[in-house]
């Protein structure tokens, strides 16, 4: 009995390989984001900005398509596609914000000094939210429909490209939809 | 040419390790002596046929010979000579050829420095080195050539060497590395060896011991090598990232470690000799683990070499033979072995085991973290690993407790002590921390922290004991000099390694908790304040560098008007590929780097810049040298030479009967203070 415990060694190595070759098939380099196709994850979170115990739902959100963009002060890309973002808010588009691990006081006096694109953005500071999405850094930007179904996910900065390519379609949809309607 | 005849070499030097795998241990079956005989030479031609493979690999770097693939992948004719000649292990197939080096010379070193050793000992251990051999050359043969053509269109210039390693820190990170991995090899071979023949006893532990230290020492170095690169070159001030590959050389040094102590009890009482076994095999495994997942593609990591499933598959089977082959080897022959038994729990074996124990534990968890993401896939868990927090919950903590033991155990002796005899000193150690630990958090800006003060409770405490336990043992001595003598260098190499261990925690702790970091839109001619530092952005100009533009800031650092530095961080754009890359700058001091990198230009005024105020931070890289230092003192003790001496010139060192007392697993050493590891 006791010679038996010497083949435990032996017997882990046998679980690791078949862990091993499992892995083989696969190509780390594509990320296949796990939130695509499925409902924005359940959050409740403080407003950025409004009083102390304003908090906001994933569900006070549905209704209509909008994004939802993950930045940070201490992004630097954020501020890459944030004029983009302000100039698409003009247009109409809703856009909501999670400030990502970051310091609450610093994202108001940020969004004071270079204009705020967000319909409303809520604090993630602890990445809780970040986590549920599959955020792996910032910028991120979710596209949501109506329904709180993610239809797409963009990682790295919005530009009128990425723009024309992977979000304006539904946009545009959804209110000829509503013009339908 | 050059290439073709490289190419030709490591088909001979395969041939060669054929030899070495299967004839000297042959030899050992069929009890032929010259079979056994041949392992000496069949490793100096190994060891010289990839020697000129790596050489002709080198020529053709340094003549820019484009035609050859691994070349135009990897160098360029503007990078700069001593790039070019490091080029050679900038990527997957150079690198690998590199290890074989390392395997052949660390092959070779034993061939060469085991005459003493009974021959079919050394013809065992060599051939089960010529087994790796064999696996890695086939491994470059089959599936990696570095000599591979691109003919008859050979480009006119290369693709360049990656800016991130175009670096001092890379010069010498991967070899260091390398040397303590395939270092590992060696005690591999012995304990194989070992189980083949069903003998163990203390004269193989203290041969094996000597090379593990070497192994040891080096990759102490290459993780902290590596550590530091990471620190200034990726602009991101951290200087430890759990990443893969990252974790790939961590578990085979946390086995290591783990395997020095246990090694240091088979040698000195003859116990737990069928752990020493498991944890050489372990050692050597998790560095071969860690060339899969390095280079299989299984895991993302910001070094992880290109994917290749075929490259993968041939590890795993390597990995299958090698760890698969030895772990039932040892399952089968390890209860046969003896050890010693008995020792009671106040005793340096205790303490000993307990470090091995939560040394392999913390690997182990290491282990699960770094394959989660693989057994997260497998079970259909989705996409996630489970990141720094994982490693940051059991890590800190269990190495704690490691430097809450090693303080007590460095003044313990074999097999029992009485403790009333370490009280005194025990005592001191304990007041002297808890002293350091209760005022220096408070004179600190900042709330108290509690973290802070258990940090520098533990890291005192072990550094403090081990100086403590040296003048424990000069106590009463008539003559201090020779005393001093007579504990040999071993003693004075754990002592070191100790206290660097002290001096790494401590720098590790201080950072993680006092380290400031802002992210600020600074004007230039303008400043900010981190930690009463004041930072001024003079200006940011343009310039060219040899293969690279650069906008490099001037800032000057001010504390109470006084200035303290002057830096000059640097954004890079490389000609080649157009990376761009962050040269932080770095104002290092023993107790607090001021650290700055330059991030984006805002406006024609304005520039992000990352700000850091790291205390003892040095000290990391201070702690890891020193107990790279341990080790390397520890290896040139008298009693590995003695016995080299004692086989060439019996008679220089005194009667053979002197030796035997020298080895036995010493009664005398619970009276004798001088028993060091």
């Amino acid at each position: 009995m006791k010679r038996l415990f010497f083949f435990v060694p032996a017997l882990l190595f046998v679980v690791l390989s078949c862990f091993l070759y499992f892995g083989l098939g696969n190509d780390p380099t594509v990320l296949p984001s796990v939130t695509v196709g499925k409902p924005v994850p359940a959050f409740q979170l403080p407003v950025l900005g409004a009083e102390e115990g304003t908090e906001l739902s994933q569900e006070e959100l549905a209704g209509e398509p909008y994004l939802l963009n993950v930045w940070a002060t201490w992004c630097a890309a954020c501020l890459v596609e944030h004029p983009y973002l302000y100039e698409l808010s003009q247009r109409g588009v809703k856009i909501v914000g999670i400030n990502y691990k970051d310091d609450p006081a610093a994202a108001v006096k940020w969004l004071e000094k270079y204009k705020d694109p967000y319909a409303v953005s809520v604090v993630d500071a602890r990445g809780r939210l970040g986590f549920d999405l599959g955020v792996t850094g910032a910028p991120e930007t979710f596209l949501v429909d109506a329904e709180g179904q993610i239809l797409y996910r963009h990682l790295g900065v919005v530009d009128e490209n990425v723009w024309e390519s992977h979000f304006a379609s539904t946009f545009s949809q959804s209110s000829q939809e509503l013009a339908e309607e | 040419m050059i290439p073709e005849y490289g190419q030709l070499a490591l088909n001979f030097a395969m041939l060669l390790a054929l030899g070495l795998a299967v004839l000297p241990l042959a030899g050992t079956l069929y009890g032929r002596v010259v079979w056994m005989a041949t392992g000496r030479s069949l490793a100096t031609g190994l060891f010289v046929f990839v020697a000129v493979a790596y050489a002709c690999l080198t020529w053709a770097f340094y003549q820019d010979d484009f035609s050859v693939k691994y070349v135009a992948n990897h160098s360029n004719s503007m990078l700069p000579m001593i790039y070019k000649l490091c080029a050679v292990w900038g990527g997957h197939e150079g690198s690998l050829l590199l290890w074989m080096l390392i395997l052949a010379g660390w092959t070779f070193l034993v061939a060469l420095f085991s005459r003493e050793m009974p021959l079919d000992l050394v013809a065992r251990v060599l051939s089960v080195m010529g087994m790796v051999a064999v696996g890695f050359l086939g491994f470059m043969l089959i599936t990696s050539n570095p000599f591979e053509r691109i003919l008859p269109e050979a480009p006119m210039d290369g693709g360049d060497l990656n800016p991130l390693l175009q670096d001092p820190g890379f010069v010498i990170h991967p070899p260091m590395l390398y040397m303590g991995y395939v270092g590992f090899s060696v005690v591999f071979a012995f304990a194989i060896a070992a189980l083949i023949s069903g003998r163990i006893d203390s004269a193989w532990a203290r041969w094996a011991r000597p090379w593990t230290n070497a192994a040891w020492a080096f990759l102490t170095i290459g993780i902290a090598l590596g550590s530091w690169w990471a620190y200034y070159e990726l602009g991101w001030g951290g200087w430890w990232f759990w990443d893969p590959v990252e974790n790939a050389s961590f578990m085979p040094w946390l086995a290591g470690t783990a395997l020095i102590h246990s090694l240091a009890m088979s040698e000195k009482r003859g116990v737990f000799n069928s752990w020493t076994l498991l944890l050489s095999i372990s050692a050597f495994s998790l560095s071969l683990l860690g060339t899969f997942l390095v280079r299989s593609g299984v895991l993302t990591s910001v070094h992880a070499f290109a994917s290749d499933p075929s490259r993968g598959l041939f590890i795993l089977c390597f990995l299958a033979v090698v760890v698969g082959g030895s772990l039932t080897l040892y399952a089968f022959r390890a209860p046969v072995l003896k050890s010693q038994t008995g020792f009671s729990w106040l005793s340096r074996e205790t303490f000993l085991l307990a470090n091995s124990v939560i040394f392999i534990l913390s690997c182990a968890l290491v282990l699960l973290g770094t394959l989660f993401p693989l057994i997260a896939d497998a079970f259909n868990l989705g996409k996630f690993s489970v990141g720094e927090p994982w490693f940051n919950a059991f890590f800190p903590p269990l190495m704690a407790l490691v430097g809450l033991l090693m303080g007590t155990g460095v003044m313990l002796n074999w097999k029992k002590t009485r403790f009333a005899k370490i009280q005194r000193w025990q005592g001191i150690a304990f007041l002297f921390s808890l002293w350091l630990a209760s005022f220096i958090p408070g004179i600190v800006p900042g709330d108290f922290s509690i973290g802070a003060a258990f940090a520098i409770f533990v890291g005192s405490w072990v550094i403090s004991s081990t100086l403590l336990d040296f003048f424990r043992r000069m106590q009463n001595a008539q003559n201090a000099g020779a005393r001093m003598r007579s504990f040999g260098l071993s003693y004075y190499g754990m002592m070191m390694a100790h206290a660097g261990f002290g001096v790494c925690l401590l720098g590790a702790a201080i950072d993680s908790i006092y380290a400031e970091q802002r992210d600020l839109r600074v004007t230039t001619g303008s400043h900010v304040e981190v930690s009463g530092y004041q930072f001024e952005l003079v200006e940011v100009s343009r310039f060219r560098g040899a293969n690279f533009w650069a906008d490099r800031g001037e800032v000057v650092v001010r504390k109470d008007g006084r200035v303290v530095a002057s830096l000059q961080p640097e954004k890079r754009r490389y000609f080649s590929g157009g990376n761009i890359m962050t040269e932080a700058a770095i104002d290092a001091g023993l107790f607090r780097d001021l650290y700055v990198s330059l991030g984006d230009k805002i406006n024609n005024t304005d520039w992000a810049m990352r700000v850091y105020f790291k205390p003892l931070v040095r000290w990391i890289w201070l702690g890891a040298i020193m107990m790279a230092f341990g080790g390397f003192l520890a290896i040139m003790d008298k009693r590995y030479r003695r016995v080299r001496a004692a086989a060439d010139t019996p008679v220089e060192t005194g009667p053979p009967v002197e030796e035997t007392t020298q080895f036995e697993p010493l009664p005398a050493e619970e009276a004798k203070p001088g028993g060091a590891l």
